[in-house]
């Protein structure tokens, strides 16, 4: 059970991945690597290292994906994706 | 009563100058390195024409990009390029994965005689029964008195090419107006949320030898929580507790301490002193000596890395 729990993990962190370099808006491309580093901290936790899973929740899906954020706005390119949308 | 030295000498004392400049009165730089303001050459009209339709002319020449070969070609090299490269990026990781050593495997470099050693000994020889954090504190303090110096570097960068140094004091940016203040739902949610995040942070940072977790974690929790309280209140209550100032006390002294805890253990560990500070029974709080002060030290200096550089992206100031 937990063997298929993992290669789920595995394919989802690939195909985020690749996701990433393929999405079109930058914004969009935050929240998938957010939930890459979310399903790396399990892995880590699987793999039996569970500082590393800490730092990983809390830097990679957490400050890292924030100042992302913050980056976009000041660039002014999330406020053309909301217009786009719109 | 000492001798009142007239204004000249004392301008032309070093020490003085250094003064001086310590407290920011006199520039004493002014009018040396500065560059001087160029004089306008004199144009008349007609050049200036003259100029500019030279100017419109190669500008067209080149955004032409329909006609433009060299353009075109450029194009279709960097297509090839950029596929070469790619290639040969991928070839060359796989061969040197190929090249790994198998996992599990007894005969791998890693394991190697540091590593029984970090294993056995660790809990004797430092006191703290979460092993990671025993190597980072106590057998490999060193680095991590580095990272922590790079994190404060990183804080006085960010701040050197975002700090808007053109806002006046006490007076709201461009920026703030459009924050969402008074925002109900993150406020109630914030005024649950806070002080778990908050406790969690410190329990992960003063159980750092106990348990998973450590300085860098803990304090990034903490960071995290303090972001969402900006977020959620406003800036002008974050600066009653948090402004420039408490950051720089803050992390100065916590990796001042640092060092002089960490000098006194190598210096003691090197010469083969007896050093007051005991490892404890490896178990409890109070315990495996110096390295609760420094986790608390690193959760410092992390969490205060993490608000500034937020606040420093966001508006360039506290």
């Amino acid at each position: 059970m937990l063997k298929i729990f993992e290669t789920i993990l595995l394919l989802g962190l690939i195909s985020c991945a690749i996701a990433v370099s393929f999405s079109k808006k930058l914004l969009n491309s935050i929240l998938i690597f957010m939930s890459y580093s979310l399903m790396m901290s399990i892995i880590w936790i699987l793999l039996e290292s569970p500082d590393l899973a800490i730092t990983e929740a809390a830097v990679g899906a957490g400050i890292t994906s924030l100042l992302f954020f913050v980056t976009l706005k000041k660039i002014h390119a999330m406020e053309e994706d909301i217009r786009e949308d719109e | 009563m000492s001798k009142q030295i007239p204004q000249d000498e004392l301008n032309k004392k070093f020490s003085y100058r250094l003064k001086q400049w310590m407290k920011g009165n006199v520039d004493q730089y002014v009018g040396l390195l500065e560059m001087q303001r160029q004089e306008e050459v004199g144009v008349t009209k007609r050049e200036a024409n003259r100029h500019k339709k030279e100017q419109d002319k190669l500008f067209a020449e080149i955004y032409d990009t329909e006609n433009n070969k060299v353009y075109k070609n450029f194009l279709r090299f960097y297509k090839v390029a950029a596929v070469i490269c790619c290639v040969a990026l991928i070839v060359m990781l796989l061969v040197t994965v190929s090249y790994l050593p198998p996992i599990g495997d007894p005969t791998n470099p890693a394991h190697n005689e540091v590593v029984e050693k970090y294993i056995e000994d660790g809990m004797q020889d430092t006191g703290a029964v979460n092993i990671v954090t025993g190597m980072i504190l106590d057998y490999r303090a060193f680095d991590t008195f580095g990272e922590s110096n790079v994190l404060f570097i990183a804080t006085c960068v960010v701040m050197l090419m975002m700090r808007d140094d053109t806002r006046k004091k006490g007076v709201d940016s461009e920026d703030m107006k459009y924050e969402p203040r008074f925002d109900t739902i993150l406020q109630q949610v914030t005024y649950i949320l806070f002080p778990l995040i908050m406790i969690f942070g410190i329990y992960v940072v003063l159980n750092g030898h106990l348990s998973p977790g450590g300085g860098f974690s803990g304090g990034a929790i903490m960071g995290a929580g303090l972001i969402l309280y900006l977020n959620a209140y406003g800036i002008e209550k974050m600066r009653r507790f948090f402004t420039e100032n408490t950051h720089r006390y803050i992390c100065v002294a916590a990796l001042s301490f640092y060092c002089l805890a960490k000098s006194y253990s190598f210096f003691t560990g090197a010469n083969h002193l007896h050093s007051i500070i005991s490892a404890g029974v490896p178990g409890r709080i109070i315990s495996a000596g110096l390295i609760l002060p420094l986790n608390i030290c690193v959760g410092l200096v992390v969490a205060c890395t993490m608000y500034s550089f937020y606040t420093l992206f966001r508006k360039g100031g506290y």
